[in-house]
This record gives structure tokens, sequence and C-alpha cells, in this order.
């Protein structure tokens, strides 16, 4: 297709590119990338132009099922002035593709899109200066010839108001595949003479490894047993074979009991000898003030431990050889994964090579890397291929988890009902650098880094509000239980959750409207444009809180929460509708408003789809999820145990995005993660006059009359 | 080895199982290289794994390659490709009902069974009849629009 008719057909034309197959899609890499530069100052470390036009693009950034893929694609088909079914993505490949960061905190678009999108730019100024025309074959320019150019952070950019494929909702190309049992996934990978890989996890977390009864598997064809000090996995050439073997043999293990279980978690963690204390936001003198300030209040608000809870376990390949280790993983940072296995395994980096292949979704850091570990030692053991899934048990169990999380607020209204003071307190792990253990390196006996981290958790737990005093103290804990990994919107989630209840309560106190009392502490103009449409697309009526109305047994109300992600990212306001069974106490939610500004909108269709399922996924969080465990082992290892949001809970959604097309584009995995909790506790409280505080939300019924 | 006669996506095979009480998903994953189906819990509780079996969807993580032999198996890689979508594979598509799609597997089965039954659904029955299948991405609004998609071709 000639470039002017791409451009006058615009996105329909794109939608049946989608349909007939002939889609950008990711491409395995090619033997020949392998020696092409990586370094992220090079821009033919990002972009490859072919003699036929079209492009490849070449990212550490990986697409796990967010369309990424899609997105960067349109920002390098943008400024290449190409149709973006030219154009190919190479993810997450450490051998060939330029480590400019991992996966993670929303930075795919607003980090590594744009960093592609300079790229671009600096190509297109040397196309330009070789004397490119509109719509003619830019790679005849080049004759398969590479640029040899540095990365020019000054390289003109397109006017965003020239744009013709940067903000149109085009299909993403791996959903056809996905739709059609077509998709490659790590889990779908194998090499020839590959075995299937099972780790046998102990009944408790640190139990040593007394003894194991080989002949308790003979039976099994092919299974064999792997063990390297309180390792335990077995292989075989069947999977099933292999799964059956790991529940088939006879382990004795030590039993321990360093947990201090799930019951009272917050308590055991309000408890726990602080590290140190860090003042966060320090403005004026809250504990000074509180007590002069018209209406007092104070609360406590709980986060339970959170599993990624991945739907497919987690699973990687792993190839050692003497000429080199090959490791196929869903991982969100090959990159750093070979860095950190480098030195674990003692494996030179330029013989270790990392290769992303898609996944189950994984929300932050989930088993995979784990599950690497596990496939590289299996690998090693037995000289050949290994393919390791984790079991249903294993991914509940042992992905490393969003840490508990507990915040204290007290605040004052003053004379004007506005806020005077501010004080919130919050327990957090503690950062450690370094990278986070992995279960099997640490059971192999294997000397490795005990970093712990799980995300920037302490943002957004002063209120967006405008506040006289304001205090933010952060008591960072050595440790919390289970091994905190970043997760969806890590920290952000609670303290929201923490902050726009408190402010609901503010509003409730004062007996001020929920909405009226935000805007009257908001001058931000787009923060006010958020909540305004939000408000009106829920049909929103001011009152003040709650307001008892019952149909039947049946109780209804509406709650809002706002937040700016990070204090200085995207604006979200959400406004939900709820109903209570106030026999049952078991709460519905029945709608959602959700009003979105993320600045420049790459595809509005993709951002549409991660808004929908972070708020979903959310409500599931919100509602049932909590990580239960007793004092050796995890006990929630099923769906039976850890529910998530189920398809008839799903309620009606309505989602508006605004468009900054002058702005800069940011990231939308997790934004709208924030608010979701507090708009349902907020609904909660107007339908039925109970406050709820601590996640999972349940109320105790019956209901009074 | 023993041997277990099945007809998968319309033609009839012939694989051998060590194990007669080898879950169908494992042999079709590995001994037919059919992908389309996926592992997600082996206890029958998210849907990954859901194939048709003589029409009616079945989860294929708890069902034996015994009990399968002389049924008609179809996995998802019978009714479509990305070149020729099935209608509810097309409407998966236009509606763009995945994020990482893993369970999109399930979910197209599962409502291939469902509309059978059900050809002209309200989106309640569609959220009841997909009730058993899990989406962690929570893309559920997407597939309850695609499945009303389908319905209406």
């Amino acid at each position: 297709m000639k470039r002017r008719d791409f451009l006058r057909t615009g996105s329909a034309i794109i939608v049946s590119f989608a349909f007939d197959g002939a889609f950008s899609r990711t491409m395995p890499a090619q033997t020949s990338d392998l020696g092409k530069p990586v370094d992220p100052r090079e821009v033919d470390s990002f972009l490859a132009i072919h003699p036929d036009g079209s492009v490849t693009i070449y990212t550490s950034k990986v697409d796990v099922g967010t369309g990424l893929r899609i997105a960067i694609s349109q920002m390098v088909a943008e400024e290449l002035e190409i149709p973006v079914a030219r154009v190919t993505v190479i993810e997450g490949d450490t051998a060939i593709t330029p480590n400019h960061g991992g996966t993670g905190g929303s930075t795919g678009i607003p980090q590594g899109g744009v960093e592609l999108r300079r790229a671009a730019a600096t190509a297109r100024q040397a196309l330009l200066k070789l004397g490119a025309q509109p719509g003619a074959n830019i790679g005849a320019l080049l004759g398969g010839k590479r640029l040899n150019l540095k990365v020019d952070p000054n390289a003109p950019l397109k006017d965003p108001k020239t744009y013709t494929i940067v903000g149109k909702p085009i299909l993403r190309p791996d959903v056809p595949d996905k739709c059609t049992g077509r998709n490659v996934y790590v889990q779908d990978h194998s090499l020839p003479g590959m075995l299937h890989g099972r780790v046998i996890h102990p009944p408790s977390i640190g139990a040593k490894l007394m003894a194991v009864d080989e002949s308790s598997i003979q039976k099994i064809p092919g299974a064999r047993v792997v063990r390297i000090q309180n390792f335990l996995g077995v292989v075989a050439p069947d999977e099933w074979a292999a799964l059956r073997a790991s529940k088939e043999l006879k382990v004795t293990w030590t039993d321990e009991q360093g947990l201090p279980g799930s019951e009272n978690l917050d308590r055991h963690v309000r408890e726990s000898a602080p590290d140190r204390d860090e003042t966060i936001v320090n403005k004026g003198d809250p504990a000074a003030a509180l007590p002069s300030t018209a209406k007092q209040l104070s609360a406590l608000y709980v986060w339970p431990i959170q599993s990624h809870a991945s739907l497919g376990p987690s699973c990687a390949v792993a190839d050692v050889r003497a000429e080199g280790t090959t490791i196929w993983s869903a991982t969100q940072g090959p990159h750093g994964m070979r860095a950190n296995f480098s030195r674990i395994f003692g494996i030179p980096e330029d013989k270790l090579r990392v290769i992303f292949l898609d996944g189950s979704g994984s929300y932050g850091g989930n088993g995979n890397d784990d599950a690497a570990a596990d496939a590289l030692l299996l690998s090693r053991a037995v000289g050949k291929p290994v393919r390791v899934q984790w079991a249903r048990e294993d991914e509940h169990a042992w992905d490393p988890k969003g840490p508990p999380q507990v915040l204290e607020i007290r605040g004052g209204l003053d004379n004007d009902n506005r806020i005077a003071a501010w004080e919130t307190h919050m327990w957090l792990p503690m950062n450690i650098q370094g990278n986070r253990p992995l279960v099997s390196v640490d059971a192999a006996g294997i000397m490795q880094p005990h970093g712990q981290g799980a995300g920037l958790m302490s943002q957004n737990g002063d209120p967006p509000y405008a506040a006289t005093n304001v205090r933010v103290v952060v008591h960072y804990l050595k440790g919390t239980p289970l091994r905190p990994s970043n997760l969806r919107a890590p920290g952000k989630v609670a303290n929201v959750f923490a902050v726009e209840s408190f402010t609901d309560e503010l509003a409730a106190a004062a007996g001020i409207d929920a909405v009226e009392f935000r805007l009257g502490g908001l001058t931000d103009p787009r923060a006010l444009d958020v909540i305004k449409r939000a408000a009106e697309m829920i049909g929103w009526e001011g009152r003040p809180s709650p307001n008892r109305r019952t149909n039947g047994n049946v109780l209804t109300g509406r709650g809002f929460a706002y937040a700016r992600y990070k204090q200085a990212e995207n604006y979200v306001a959400i406004a939900m509708e709820v109903a209570v069974d106030r026999t049952t106490g078991k709460i519905n939610v029945r709608r959602i408003a959700c009003v979105h500004d993320g600045g420049l909108i790459v595809n509005p269709d993709g951002l549409r789809n991660q808004i929908e399922g972070s708020i979903l996924q959310t409500l599931g969080r919100a509602l049932h999820e909590e990580v239960k465990f007793d004092k050796s082992h995890v006990t929630s290892v099923d769906w039976a145990s850890y529910p998530i949001l189920s398809f008839p809970e799903v309620p009606s959604l309505d989602v508006a995005l605004i468009d900054r097309p002058s702005l800069p584009p940011l990231g939308a995995g997790e934004a709208s993660t924030a608010p979701v909790a507090a708009a349902l506790a907020n609904a909660v409280f107007d339908a039925t006059g109970v406050r709820l505080r601590r996640v999972p939300l349940r109320l105790e019924a019956p209901l009074k009359a | 080895m023993p041997n277990f006669k099945l007809r998968v996506n319309g033609r009839a095979t012939t694989v051998e199982s060590w194990d007669p009480a080898q879950p169908l998903l494992y042999v079709l994953r590995n001994s037919l290289g059919l992908h389309g189906p996926k592992f997600g819990c082996g206890l029958g509780q998210c849907g990954a794994c859901t194939v048709l079996i003589d029409g009616k969807a079945t989860r294929s993580c708890i069902t034996s390659v015994k009990q399968a032999q002389g049924h008609a198996i179809t996995t998802i890689e019978g009714l479509g490709s990305p070149e020729k979508p099935d209608p509810v594979q097309a409407a998966f598509i236009a509606e763009q009902a995945a994020q990482c799609g893993y369970c999109t597997n399930g979910m197209i089965m599962t409502a291939k069974s469902f509309l059978r039954q059900t050809p002209h659904p309200t989106a309640a029955q569609v959220k009841q009849g997909l009730g058993r299948n899990l989406c962690r991405c929570a893309t559920y609004t997407r597939i309850l629009a695609a499945v009303l998609r389908a319905a209406k071709v």
C-alpha cells in the first residue's frame, strides 16, 4: 500500500491489515541480528531499516499483555512516516536488544517509547539528508546499511498536530494469534531433547531436606531426581511423568515455623521494630495544629499481602551448554536477569543469553525469575535443555508477594471545613540494595544477593488537596513476611486507599458532599476536569454521606476517589455505585465510571483496555484477595482459597479518556489501580454507614435495619 | 505403551500414553503440538485448558486421555486461524478482548459451547455462562462484548 493511501484511509484500513494477517508482529530474532549494536546511545541499536522499507524495533521493554508492542510501533512509524504494518518488534533478547531498562512502573511508553521515538527522529533527520521523499521507500536510501549514528536527544520531533498514526486505535498484532491458539508463549517453547522439570518446594518455608526415597518414583518412566543441598527437582522426558514424580516422590523435610501467620498481620507489622523512620513530607506542624482544629479524626487502614496470582504458573526453558547458556523467560527484566544470573551462576554475560517470550500476565515481579533459576539449575545438572512450569500451588505459595501495608492517619478540619492538619504514618519493608533472592538458589546453597524492594511504595501518602500542615512519616521495617515484590501500583494502591478513604471521612464529618469537598481543595484544572467528568458520568447527586436508602433488603450508595499517580503523573477519578444486601452483607458493584488523563494518547483502545483491566483486577484485590499463611507456609494456594474477581461480579464500566497531544505520554498500567479500593469503600459507607478500612473489604452481616 | 484413539479437530489420530490417567491437556500440547489449550491450575478451577468434547466445553486438565477416547475433541486451533477466524474468534479480535491472552483459549471455547446452547443471550447470561472462567488481566468487559457480538452474527 502506498503511504498516501494509508494516510487518507487512516485506521479503518489498518483494521483490515490485522485481519488479513499481514500485520506487524513479534518475530523471532534472525541469526543475522547477532553482532548488531546494542549500545543505547546508537540509533542502530534500536532500529534496523531494511532495503524493502520495513523496520525492526529492538527494545528491552517487553509487552506483558499491555499493548506496548503496538504503541511503540506507532510511535516509531509516526516519526519515520511509514505505515505501522511495516514495523516489527523484537523485545527483550539480551543478545540483540539494547538495554534501556526493564519493564515496570508504567515506563514502557513514557521512557521506552519516548527513547525509541528519539532514535526514529534521529534516523528521520539522516534520511532527509539522504533525500528522503514523502511516501518513498526509506530502505532504498540506505540499501541495507546501518545508520552509524548517535541518538540525538535534540532531533526534531513531528508536531503532534500532524500525527496520523499516533492517537489511532490500531489493533494489536498479537490478538489474532492469541484468539486462535497460535501465539507462542514461553509455556509453549520446546527444544530438541528437552526434558520437563518440576521443582519440589518444601512444605514449610526454609525447611531443610532430610531424606529422599528415589525408589518411590522408580515406576515413573524416565523420571530422575536432582538434588542440590536443599534444592529438589525431578526431570522426565514426559511432562506428566515429571508432574507425577514431583507429587509421588517421598521426601522428608524439617518443619520450620518462622512465620507470624496472617491472622492479625497488621498488628505484627505495626509492632515490628523499624529499621529507621523517614519523614518524606513535612509542611507546617500538624501535631501542633491538630489539637486546636474544629473537627479531628484518626483512622487505621490495612492492606494485606497479595499475590500476582498469574493465571499461567511461571515457566522458563533453560539450555546450559559449554559454549553458552540460553534462557527463555517471560521475565519483565531480561537484562536484569542476565546480570543477576551471570553473577550467581558464574556464567560470563557474553555466554548467557536471555530471550523474552510472551507469558501469562505478571503485573510485576511474579515467579518468572524463580522458574528461570529452577530451569537453569536442572539443565546444568542433567546436561539437557529443561522446561520448568510451576504448579498452581507453587505460584500461589512461592511467587514473591505484594507486601502488607498499614497506614495510620490523623487529621483535622478548621471552622471552614478546610484541612488544617494531616499526618500519615505508614509501615513498609525497607529497601535493601541488590536483587531479590531466588528460592531455588538459596535452597541450593549458592551465594546470591538478598536485596529487598517492592517498588516506590511511599508515594501518594499525602493528600492531593490543599492542607495547611502535612506530615508523612514512613516507618521502614527490616522486613515483612514472605518475599516482597512489586505488584501493580506498588504502595500507591494502599496509600491512595487510605488517603482517599480518610478524605471521605473528613467530608462526612464536615457534612459536605464528597465531590464538592475534593473540588474545594484543588486548583489544578486537569484534576478538576477528571473529577467533574467522572461525577457527571455516574450522575452524581450532591449530598453528604452516608445516605441509607433501603429497597427491601438492598442498600445502595455511591462513592468517589481521585488520585494523581505518584503525585506527578496521571490524573484519575473513579466514581462507583454499589448495592449491599443487608441480610448477607454481600457487596455488589453495579457501575463504575472512570476519567483518565495521561497526557498524549498513543493508542486509545490499548489505553482503554489497560484501564478497564486495571480497575476490574483491583476491584477483585479490594473485595477478595488476601494471602493466608500459618507459621510454616502459605495456605491460600488455589483459586478457591485465593479468589479473584469472577465474571458474574463484573459491573458496568465506563471509561473516558482525556487526550493532551501537546504533553508527554504517561504510562497506563497502574494509575487507575490506585483509586479503586477507596471509591468502593466510600460507596459502601454511603450505602450502609459502615466504614470499611481493611482490605479485603467485607461487611459483617446482617446489617442493622 | 498403551495406545489411545482420539478424534481431534476432525482427524483420527492415535497417541501413546504410559498412563491412561494422563490428562488430555498434556497429550494435546506435548504429543499433538496443540498449544492453544493452556495449563492454568490442573484443578478444573480456571478454565484455561478448555476444549470441546462432543461440542461441550470440557476442562482438559482433569479429563484423562482414556476418558477422551472415542469422542470428538475440538481445540481452538480447530475453530479457525488468524487468516480465517471462526465467528467467535473474529468477535474476540474485533473487540480486542485479550491482554496477556492466557485465558483466551478457555473463554473462546466456553463461549462456543455456551452460544450453541444459548444463541441469543443477555449480558447477565453471558456472565453466568462464562462464570467459571477466570481472567487475571480482568479483560471481562471486552470478553462480554465479544460474546454478545458473536451472538449477533
